[in-house]
């Protein structure tokens, strides 16, 4: 930077951005403080200091058996994310390497069905389930999600995938290559991160949704996102226990989060910004 | 390169997904419009019969429509002026050169991270609670009495707890557009004289215009579909005064069983939302080239 910004000025910058993170960030951590208290201490009025206590993650474990709903939303999340992963990649590949006049308009028509208000096929969808005996179970949802996550999908592996260099396969083939070593030395390492990223940001679209989580499941197949929803008429002292369950379904996709913010920029505008 | 055999893989290589998302799209929607012009009641599954226009006339004429069609409205733009605004002053603030940059923009992106259930029982409990929430104790330290803020403000409630859940996607959003401003140009400008509102009147905006488009119009087709948080805080009341077209629609649906109607109002839901879909079509696709 040409000019120095003064220190004092730095000082101030730096005060306020971290007083509005900290306040952004307050439910969070306030959530994290209380799932370490007791049921009396949580309700006992403002205090950061937590005891420390275990006691809440046991209850909900055994009590709620946690690990159900956490199953489901691991398979439910990775299961769709690879099943889209699997019909995407060749249809990005071949609109990025062999582009036809109407691949654009298939593009932005594929981006249309994720305007689709999920709850204009409700019935339809509730129906079906109801018929073909789907209704809570974890393949019907796979399904689903992976049909809701895969224009996204298409998309971002398209972004990624066109800014592979075609004169790349070209040099290939001049050395000689044929088309199995094109694909195996050339274009996959180059794909791979593309790839990855796309994983990262649909593992955790679909492990957050709730909408058709909660229409479609009951306890056989609930994911995390419609196991926490049960929670929401208060009995009794439920405080510690509500914060416990609330973090044990968020923290995994927190971190997963902080590490793919690019890649969510990309994802979420559909390349448009980056 | 695109030999014939290549073009003939590459409709292969395209042929499941586009399949796969046209069934999806169109086999769902054909019902939904084929039953909103159904007397089908679950409850009652022997009774159907045809109905034709009852179902959207019923819709239309239900006072709780236009209330819902009204919270939409209020809760949509609510949320958008919030995470725009903040979005804006947030990204400014971390753009600034500040210590643990990377820490803050952790914290504050955080809450996009959050399921929907999860923000809103966190609120409900633990912030906005009459008797043991945060704000509560804020309220009895100054002196003031504790808000019941679902039973007294529901939809203002709610429209907090979506901004809290989307701020961070639009601050993410500008602050990457921001960082490609081009830095020598603010030079400039400051050099020449112009006033911090001027520059960011004249320079910082209209760099960001595209940014902000892109968020408002991503932003209003998830908002539209705000339900869970609803659902876990107030339930649509009291009465229909925090109730959104698409809660109105599963009421209709999963509590009343009414399959008609709430297929009729899948598709007036079908129709506010592509009336907003052309204009985001025409913002993202002008960048396809």
């Amino acid at each position: 930077m040409a000019r120095a910004t003064s220190r004092n000025a730095r000082i101030g910058w730096t005060v306020a951005a971290w007083f509005v993170a900290l306040l952004i960030f307050f439910p969070i951590l306030y959530t994290i403080i209380t799932s370490l208290k007791t049921e009396q201490e949580a309700i006992a009025g403002f205090d950061l200091i937590p005891s420390f206590t275990l006691e809440s993650f046991q209850t909900v474990q055994s009590q709620n058996n946690y690990f159900r709903p956490f199953t489901n939303s691991v398979i439910l999340a990775v299961g769709s994310t690879l099943l889209a992963l699997i019909v995407a990649i060749p249809a990005a590949w071949a609109m990025a390497f062999s582009p036809t006049k109407r691949t654009k308009d298939i593009l932005m028509w594929m981006l249309s069905t994720k305007m689709m208000p999920a709850v204009a096929v409700l019935v339809p969808i509730y129906l079906i389930f109801l018929w073909t005996g789907l209704m809570d179970t974890r393949i019907g949802l796979t399904i689903l999600l992976m049909l809701i996550n895969l224009p996204i999908v298409v998309w971002m592996l398209y972004t990624y995938f066109r800014e592979i260099p075609g004169e790349i396969l070209e040099a290939a083939r001049m050395d000689g290559a044929t088309l199995r070593d094109e694909i195996l030395y050339v274009l996959t390492p180059m794909a791979i991160p593309g790839i990855a990223s796309t994983l990262l940001l649909n593992i955790i679209l679909a492990w957050n949704e709730a909408f058709w989580t909660i229409q479609l499941t009951t306890t056989n197949a609930a994911p995390l996102s419609a196991f926490i929803a049960s929670f929401s008429s208060p009995q009794g002292l439920f405080w510690a226990k509500l914060s416990a369950a609330s973090v044990m379904a968020i923290a995994p996709i927190l971190v997963l989060g902080w590490f793919s913010q690019k890649q969510l920029v990309r994802g979420l505008t559909f390349g448009a910004v980056k | 390169m695109a030999t014939r055999q290549t073009q003939g893989l590459a409709r292969l290589m395209r042929a499941p997904a586009i399949i796969l998302l046209f069934v999806w799209m169109i086999v769902p929607l054909c019902m939904t419009l084929y039953y909103s012009f159904l007397n089908y009641n679950l409850l009652n599954p022997g009774m159907t019969s045809w109905a034709g226009w009852f179902n959207y006339q019923y819709f239309y004429t239900d006072p709780a429509f236009f209330e819902a069609i009204w919270n939409t409205l209020v809760l949509v733009l609510g949320v958008l002026l919030i995470t725009v605004a903040g979005g804006i002053g947030i990204a400014m603030l971390i753009d600034k050169p500040i210590w643990g940059q990377g820490v803050v923009r952790i914290l504050v992106i955080s809450p996009f991270f959050v399921m929907p259930p999860v923000a809103a029982l966190i609120w409900k409990n633990m912030i906005m609670h009459p008797s043991y929430g945060v704000f509560a104790d804020v309220a009895r330290f100054f002196g003031a009495s504790p808000v019941d803020w679902f039973a007294q403000y529901p939809l203002t409630s709610i429209i907090l707890i979506v901004a809290w859940q989307w701020l961070p996607f639009a601050t993410l959003i500008l602050l990457t557009s921001l960082q490609s401003l081009d830095t020598e140009q603010m030079e400039a400008a400051e050099m020449d004289g112009a006033p911090a509102h001027a520059r960011f009147l004249y320079l910082v905006l209209p760099h960001m215009a595209r940014a902000i488009t892109v968020v408002i119009l991503i932003q209003t087709i998830f908002l539209l579909g705000v339900y869970a948080e609803i659902l876990v805080t107030t339930n649509g009341g009291p009465g229909f005064a925090s109730t959104n077209l698409t809660f109105l629609i599963y009421r209709a649906a999963r509590l009343n069983f009414d399959i008609g109607g709430a297929a009729a109002g899948g598709i007036i839901a079908v129709v506010l939302a592509n009336i907003i879909a052309i204009f985001l079509m025409r913002a993202v696709g002008k960048n396809l080239d």
